[in-house]
């Protein structure tokens, strides 16, 4: 999925400060998921705002909503009746959903309420970890299912470098040395010769690099 | 025992500190509420094994909030005693009463107060 984080209220107040009545717009998928963008945080952020400006003498009207997903212009659409009515409109979805929301509503602005951070997952309960770099071109399968793209720190190809030490990368002691880890399974897989393969240099035209990304899949294009 | 506590304390009864939500916390400083506590069971006592220390995280993040907002964090608490503690109650009960006296009125009332 892809994960976010909330930014610090201070920015999202500073966002909202000449507004007196606002729609905070919460996204049922991912961000749902990480407990950063769904129902409940969107009441929360809703209350915490309030209180906010209450405090400091500056009532705030805010109205909550949440949407199926903000990433399909069909449920972009369910709001389209009511978003006109505020000053501003916050949306809680990944970069995403406040792009989407501005396309199709030129008239109205909307400020996003997360920072959009990593494709990860959760590897316990509160908290996530990057897995995923999206650079277009799986090699996952080359590394017994671990991704030094996305989990060495210099997204080496072909083994650790000098900054491997103990199994922590030497960016952070938090930081596991996804070389070490990969060498590990394949030696107590007894395959440690499919890392003898030299990786050439790996194209990132499929990456970010190629410039902003495409998909399209003829047989649903209507 | 007949022990009395200070009158303005307004008990809400849940079945589970567990039960308590960041949300309803925040919803009673909202609506103008000078300050929250939670009083839940001993910690390693909760009938439902972690109710009262996802409480005790609740309140803890609603804390922050309080803090990243200018308000006193200590307008909320987390208290753990258990349900054969009556004396205790009470003692918690004015101890929380008299820091938020010493905290003065919410900053969300303060039309009202002058």
């Amino acid at each position: 999925m892809i994960v976010a984080d909330r930014k610090p209220l201070a920015e999202i107040l500073d966002m909202i400060k000449d507004m007196d009545k606002i729609l905070i717009i919460g996204c049922k998928g991912c961000v749902t998921v990480c407990n950063v963008g769904g129902a409940k945080e969107v009441g929360i952020l809703a209350s915490v705002l309030k209180i906010a400006r209450k405090k400091d003498g500056r009532p705030l009207h805010v109205d909550e909503r949440t949407l199926e997903r903000q990433c399909d212009p069909e449920y972009i659409e369910q709001v389209k009746d009511v978003v006109d009515e505020y000053d501003g409109v916050i949306s809680m979805a990944c970069g995403v959903g406040p792009q989407f929301l501005s396309q199709a509503y030129p008239n109205q602005r909307f400020f996003p309420a997360v920072n959009t951070t990593f494709y990860g997952g959760a590897v316990q309960h509160g908290i996530w970890e990057e897995r995923c770099a999206g650079c277009g071109q799986c090699v996952i399968h080359y590394f017994g299912g671990m991704c030094p793209i996305a989990r060495c720190s210099k997204s080496l190809l072909n083994g650790p470098c000098g900054g491997s030490a103990g199994g922590k990368c030497e960016i952070s002691k938090d930081v596991d040395c996804i070389w070490d880890m990969i060498v590990r399974k394949k030696m107590a897989e007894g395959r440690l010769e499919d890392l003898m393969d030299v990786k050439p240099a790996k194209s990132w035209d499929t990456a970010r690099d190629g410039g902003p990304r495409r998909a399209v899949r003829e047989e649903l294009v209507q | 025992m007949r022990l009395s506590y200070p009158s303005n304390i307004k008990v809400i009864q849940v079945p589970c500190s567990g039960r308590v939500d960041i949300l309803h916390l925040l919803k009673a400083i909202e609506d103008g509420a000078d300050g929250v506590y939670i009083a839940g069971c001993l910690e390693g006592e909760c009938h439902f094994l972690t109710g009262n220390l996802k409480a005790r995280r609740r309140v803890n993040y609603v804390k922050k909030v309080l803090e990243e907002l200018g308000m006193e964090p200590g307008r909320v608490e987390m208290f753990n005693l258990s349900a054969g503690e009556g004396p205790r109650f009470v003692e918690i009960a004015k101890e929380m009463t008299e820091r938020i006296r010493a905290l003065g009125p919410s900053p969300l009332r303060m039309d009202e107060a002058a």
